[in-house]
């Protein structure tokens, strides 16, 4: 069971999987926030500016947990996957340089402005600077997506001698599967972040803190998620296609299709079995996976036996945690899906007859307790389509190239298992405090202490011109 | 030779200027804000909340200089970073650890319920402490030569504490700088107590590092290296003599000159720093592999470096306005 290899996954998986929960918030939630910004220095309506002071404070500790957890993660390429540098370092290191030198000094200078420089800086100055976080938090997106497609999608090299060289830059950035994955991510981030508005806000609501701002950020969220989503929906499965044909084991995989065969039954449950490779319990729609894989009903899908060599060695993913993870992310899409559609349904028909339902803008008070509960549903969706595509590439670490065992270092086992425990403990302590001082910044701001905004005295005149609502 | 023309010799260089670089600008600025963490207990609680407004828009930024010189080690040099980071696998872990609760202080002990702030204070101050502690038991062996031996992990315990009071001698300098009245008295104070532990620090690697290789031995004490090298200490002494003189004087009239310490002190470093780096070149892992051998392809290294070019400019230009903006005397940090 001490195995330093399994350690250092269980480890790594744990420290992305925290890792990530961070910059899912921040990436979208910088362009919100530079959108109530906007919103504010059009209208010079006060509710834009309170809606910007209360998500400042969630985005500023979102990002503290996410540079901290990124720094562990930039180091664990160096203590526990050495190899990993070492073959492909010549790639890697370029683009992961370039996200430190385009995108991490760019955000952590600004956003001491963006925070602290309010009133010490003009408008247009602080206005520059959430936009330049917003941005930074993209780029490094971009950049660590480029990366990571890379890995799944490798092209423009050669290996000389066992490592990797770079031939074609422009093949490397734009490799085949970095345009859906970008997307996907930024769309996902978006989505979590409309959630976790929406959730918050309806908290707010619900225990009294009634306010414009608080109005006007559940409204945004709610039709920013309502419109999204179906975009998501379409990129996600234009990914889909793109990883049937670059990566078909972990499309068999996230489809628990055993055989190659026509007309594949889209499988709404089963229980993989990894000895006998074949699925106990299935339930499925016939011919409806080939449908959406190849568009015809009758169409070929690729089966995992095509992915055994001769000797036996398995060369595709483990199937239950892809099949399963990926109906957990499809599952927890549909139900963002329909909660927003309803939720932008009743404001709609409230808007039109003005009839005075309870609850806010016609969303009833039962409704708004859901909203509460799905705050974090972006988190699911997003660690569960995480762990489909990044489980769904083993044993490769990069696709065809080198598999993740090549990359491990030899450090003794007990020594990353106590590593492991320590970061579990201090990851699931942070975890909580994290959540609950989210939902403390909500209860004291219902309390009334940030209902009237504070605007600096440059900016003081114009708010008092606007007529109250 | 073709120094100019070959690319696999100067983009080594190049490369290990530019982390070099880095390394310094890291123990400079974050060297002050995780000293200003490990004073921490000696503060009252009003006095604590100034110190943290006095590093607070800055500690990120500096912070990500770090993030730079590893990655710069990624980069340029894969096989010595994995060397480097596996030998100190334990120490790293405990950086990450105390990096981990430090940062998330800042953010936590403003915004958690008020009974929880003491407990974020001492997370702040022990992820300080931890990441001090752990960045100078690095060096210590790092210098020896990245073994495990009893001898060298006394050396890097040692080289532990006076680190850590190195930064807590640059930190004092910072709040003399930032701070007024009361609490820039007693930086004052600390800065009187800590320049001992870093004429000890200095003086200890100073003397070490000879002795571990002959190698460093001969570059600094044969003729005429030696010659064209004396200033270097000399200078040092200079410059320790003058904090001393004038820390006992301070604080200044009306004031003035209360960031020539901080100066002061960067200058020490940076000579300390530089008379390290001469001794390690070429060497990346002590006496084990060469920054020739261990760089990364040429083509890789290029692009970087092109874009380099352009970027560090532009991250000194806005890090420099962001301390123009937020220039003076620290004020209470609130985000409205």
């Amino acid at each position: 069971m001490l195995d330093t290899l399994l350690l250092s996954r269980i480890q790594f998986a744990a420290n992305i999987s925290f890792h990530i929960l961070f910059p899912t918030i921040t990436i979208a939630l910088g362009w919100v926030l530079l959108y109530f910004r906007v919103r504010y220095n059009r209208s010079g309506d006060a509710r834009w500016m309170e809606a910007y002071g209360f998500w400042v404070k969630i985005f500023a500790l979102s990002f503290a947990m996410g540079v901290v957890s990124g720094i562990t993660m930039s180091f664990q390429f160096g203590t526990n996957w050495p190899g990993f540098m070492e073959i492909v370092g010549n790639i890697a290191g370029p683009l992961l340089a370039y996200e430190i030198m385009t995108a991490f000094f760019l955000e952590a200078v600004f956003l001491g402005i963006m925070l602290f420089g309010f009133s010490r800086v003009p408008r247009w100055l602080h206005t520059g600077a959430t936009f330049l976080v917003a941005f930074g938090t993209t780029m490094s997106t971009f950049w660590i997506i480029v990366l990571n497609s890379w890995m799944h999608t490798p092209q423009g090299f050669e290996m000389i001698d066992g490592v990797a060289h770079a031939t074609d830059w422009w093949a490397i950035i734009f490799n085949p599967s970095m345009p859906y994955r970008f997307f996907h991510m930024l769309l996902a981030s978006f989505l979590t972040v409309s959630f976790l508005i929406a959730g918050v806000s309806a908290f707010r609501w619900l225990i009294g803190g009634r306010t414009k701002g608080v109005r006007v950020a559940l409204r945004t969220s709610l039709v920013m998620a309502a419109l999204l989503i179906p975009v998501q929906i379409f990129v996600g499965d234009m990914h889909g296609l793109n990883t049937k044909e670059y990566q078909p084991a972990k499309v068999a995989a996230m489809e628990g299709v055993w055989e190659t065969e026509r007309g594949a039954p889209l499988l709404l449950f089963a229980i993989p079995d990894e000895e006998a490779r074949e699925n106990n319990y299935e339930i499925g729609i016939p011919g409806l996976a080939s449908f959406i894989l190849t568009h015809e009903w009758d169409g070929e899908v690729k089966g995992l036996n095509e992915f055994v060599a001769e000797d036996g060695t398995v060369l595709h993913p483990r199937v239950a945690p892809v099949f399963w993870s990926f109906r957990v992310m499809v599952g927890t899409g549909v139900l963002m899906l329909l909660v927003s559609w309803a939720a932008v349904a009743m404001m709609l028909r409230k808007r039109a007859d003005g009839a005075g339902r309870r609850g806010v803008d016609g969303l009833p008070k039962l409704f708004l307790v859901g909203l509460v509960g799905m705050s974090f549903s972006g988190w699911l969706a997003t660690l569960a389509g995480w762990y489909t595509t990044e489980i769904g590439r083993q044993p490769w670490l990069v696709q065809g190239v080198m598999t993740t065992k090549q990359a491990v270092a030899d450090v003794p086992a007990p020594m990353v298992l106590s590593s492991l425990i320590l970061y579990l403990a201090v990851y699931a302590l942070l975890l909580g405090a994290y959540i609950g001082v989210i939902f403390y910044l909500a209860r004291r701001a219902s309390r009334g202490q940030s209902i009237e905004p504070r605007v600096p005295q440059s900016e003081r005149a114009q708010v008092n011109a606007v007529p109250a609502e | 030779m073709y120094t100019f023309g070959d690319p696999t010799q100067w983009l080594p260089f190049v490369f290990a200027g530019l982390m070099g670089l880095s390394i310094l600008i890291y123990v400079i600025l974050d060297g002050f804000d995780l000293g200003v963490g490990v004073l921490f207990p000696l503060a009252n609680n009003e006095e604590k909340d100034a110190m943290i407004a006095s590093i607070g828009p800055f500690w990120d930024a500096n912070e990500t200089w770090l993030v730079l010189a590893v990655g710069l080690l990624l980069v340029a040099f894969p096989t010595a970073h994995g060397e480097i980071l596996t030998a100190l696998y334990a120490p790293v872990f405990i950086m990450l650890i105390g990096l981990i609760l430090r940062g998330v202080a800042f953010e936590f002990r403003v915004k958690a319920p008020a009974a929880y702030k003491r407990l974020w204070n001492n997370a702040f101050f022990i992820g300080s402490l931890m990441t001090s502690l752990s960045q100078g038991f690095m060096l210590g062996l790092y210098v020896m030569g990245l073994d495990w031996t009893w001898g060298n992990i006394a050396f890097g315990l040692l080289t532990a504490v006076f680190l850590t009071v190195g930064y807590s001698f640059i930190g004092a300098t910072w709040m003399i700088h930032k701070n007024s009245e009361a609490l820039q008295m007693k930086a004052i104070r600390w800065a009187r107590g800590g320049i001992w532990g870093l004429v000890l620090g200095i003086g200890a690697i100073s003397l070490a590092t000879p002795f571990v290789s002959e190698r460093i031995f001969d570059k600094w004490f044969s003729f005429p290296q030696a010659l064209l090298l004396a200033p270097l200490p000399v200078l040092s002494a200079v410059v320790i003599v003058w904090l001393w003189a004038m820390l006992r004087r301070m604080p200044f009239r009306d004031d003035h000159w209360n960031w020539l310490p901080f100066v002061a002190a960067t200058l020490l470093w940076t000579m300390a720093y530089g008379g390290m780096a001469y001794s390690f070149y070429p060497y990346v892992v002590p006496e084990k592999i060469t920054i020739y051998e261990a760089a990364s392809a040429p083509e890789s290294l290029f692009i970087i470096l092109c874009g380099t070019f352009f970027v560090l400019p532009a991250i000194v230009g806005y890090t420099l306005l962001s301390y123009w903006i937020f220039r003076g005397k620290a004020r209470e940090l609130t985000y409205d």
